[in-house]
């Protein structure tokens, strides 16, 4: 059977110019970039070729980036970093309800350490309000940080507005990239941020692999001690070899994003009117323009989303969802009850996010198929009675 | 050989293919109604006794693959059986007959045991009312 991926938000599979370009540094080029002979200059030169790459990416200098091994130690790094660089002049944090739970655990493990934490509210699309943020504001707030686009939803927030603001009251303000960087062309000066995480397998880069932008002047202290490496800001051996990847797929993205964003978006918008025309009782989670150009976020009526999941995957489609059924809280995704979901509309919840490897056709499948999975569990549905 | 990677065993996904005893009941002796919209699972059970034997049995379910498996193996399991021996169905012998679940998974072996308990003692509530009037 044909698979059919459409859950390019977890991960992506490398790209083969990227496999191609770290086969040198498994056993060839295999030298400690601190070394000062040949093997070891050779390495250093690969990682820093890679850093220039990302930092043209994002427009920043290649001193201001940091590399990691993924987006989730960029966000540690950025918030306790922050955080214990800072407490001297605050012990005060904003943030959103609808991070990512590398923000989100970041934060319930400062507030339990002394920190104070405001979790902003989200409007029904998951717009964060830039005044909402002014108004949080305090004499001892240190940091902010907020999503750049939610990975659930596909929201994009306003991080520009914010930034302005942050910057104007001399707070540092973090954004989780994650689901932008190499999905839609950003800036760290445009958007006025001065810490922005970065994961490579989220735009065909190896998985273990990730960086966080460090404006020039930004005060935090490092998470790994024990080496010099990364200008003390992150000790221990670079991850040469996955470093040479995200380079590679930097560049790649950076040739392509434009023109490829605007072919998963017409695919995404697609998806959402043929959804919306055959299944009925059904709502779009997030934004209808402000989202990322492959996130198509449901909530079908009367059914939940692990049964739809596991019928599409007897059908070869891959895709996620936000019922938490299978995790040990069973509560249902945060983001999508900070939307105003009801937690039954949470369960049933169903993200497909494109990706390269999709095409027409694909998303002609899903509309074939879903419809009919809905029909049959709906009639097994006792929500759809209570309901008549 | 099992596949240890798949979640679910093949037994429960024969169940979630092809759940048996689908459906609503028209007059039923009992009805069992558990769970709750947070937890995402809700179960309807519905029974039909004749001479304190469980004769049929359907069920409606709003839930994950286990929670499907569950309702459509524990229908399967209670027909032909006298109320006292239905009550004795447990949890872990709904899962054992479906050949096991995963471990975040067995609240909902829970849950199939709840509904049928729950639809029991709904049918021996109208038996005491019926002989009280």
């Amino acid at each position: 059977m044909r698979r059919i991926y459409l859950d390019y938000a977890a991960t992506t599979p490398t790209r083969p110019e990227v496999v191609k370009a770290m086969l040198p540094y498994f056993a060839d080029a295999f030298g400690n970039p601190s070394s000062i002979y040949s093997y070891g200059q050779e390495a250093k030169r690969a990682v820093e070729e890679a850093r220039t790459k990302v930092a043209e990416l994002i427009g920043a200098r290649s001193e201001e980036i940091v590399f990691t091994s993924g987006g989730t130690e960029a966000d540690n790094y950025a918030l306790k970093g922050v955080a214990y660089a800072n407490e001297h002049k605050g012990n005060h944090i904003i943030t959103t309800a609808i991070e990512h739970h590398a923000v989100l655990a970041v934060c319930k493990f400062l507030e339990r350490r002394g920190f104070r934490i405001t979790y902003l509210p989200v409007d029904k699309y998951g717009l964060v309000a830039p005044d909402d943020v002014k108004k949080a504001i305090t004499d001892k707030t240190i940091l902010i940080s907020v999503i750049h686009a939610n990975n659930e939803v596909g929201t994009i927030e306003p991080v520009a507005e914010i930034g302005k603001i942050a910057r104007e009251a001399g707070v540092y303000f973090h954004s989780d990239a994650v689901q932008t960087v190499g999905h839609i062309p950003v800036n760290v000066d445009e958007l006025k941020v001065d810490l922005f995480s970065i994961s490579g397998h989220k735009f065909y880069g190896p998985k273990g692999v990730g960086a966080l932008y460090v404006r020039k002047g930004t005060r935090l202290v490092p998470l790994m001690h024990g080496g010099e490496q990364e200008k003390r800001r992150r000790a221990g051996t670079e991850n040469v070899l996955a470093i040479v990847g995200l380079g590679k797929a930097v560049e790649l993205a950076g040739r392509e994003v434009a023109k490829e964003a605007e072919r998963l978006a017409y695919l995404r918008d697609k998806l959402i009117k043929g959804l919306g025309e055959k299944i009925d009782h059904i709502r779009l989670n997030g934004h209808p323009t402000r989202r990322l150009p492959n996130n198509v976020n449901v909530s079908v009526d009367f059914v939940e989303g692990e049964s739809m999941l596991l019928n599409l995957d007897l059908e070869g489609i891959c895709a996620s969802t936000g019922s938490a059924c299978s995790s040990s809280s069973l509560e249902p995704s945060h983001v999508l009850l900070a939307l105003g979901l009801s937690p039954e509309q949470a369960h049933g919840s169903l993200r497909f996010t494109l990706g390269r490897e999709n095409t027409e056709a694909d998303v002609e499948r899903v509309l074939e198929v879903l419809p009919v999975i809905v029909a049959r569990l709906r009639a097994m549905s006792p929500l759809l009675k209570t309901q008549k | 050989m099992p596949d240890v990677w798949s979640l679910y065993s093949k037994k429960v996904m024969e169940h979630f293919k092809n759940p048996r005893n689908v459906g609503e009941m028209e007059n039923p002796d009992g009805v069992g109604h558990v769970g709750n919209p947070v937890c995402g699972d809700i179960m309807e059970l519905y029974i039909k006794v004749k001479g304190s034997i469980i004769v049929d049995a359907k069920f409606k379910t709003f839930g994950c693959g286990a929670a499907i498996a569950t309702s459509s193996i524990v229908t399967e399991m209670v027909k032909g059986k006298r109320i006292e021996e239905a009550l004795k169905i447990s949890n872990k012998a709904v899962a054992e007959a479906l050949d096991g679940l995963p471990a975040a998974k067995m609240h909902c072996s829970v849950l199939a045991e709840e509904a049928l308990k729950s639809a029991i003692e709904d049918y021996l509530e109208h038996q005491k009312l019926k002989k009280q009037t």
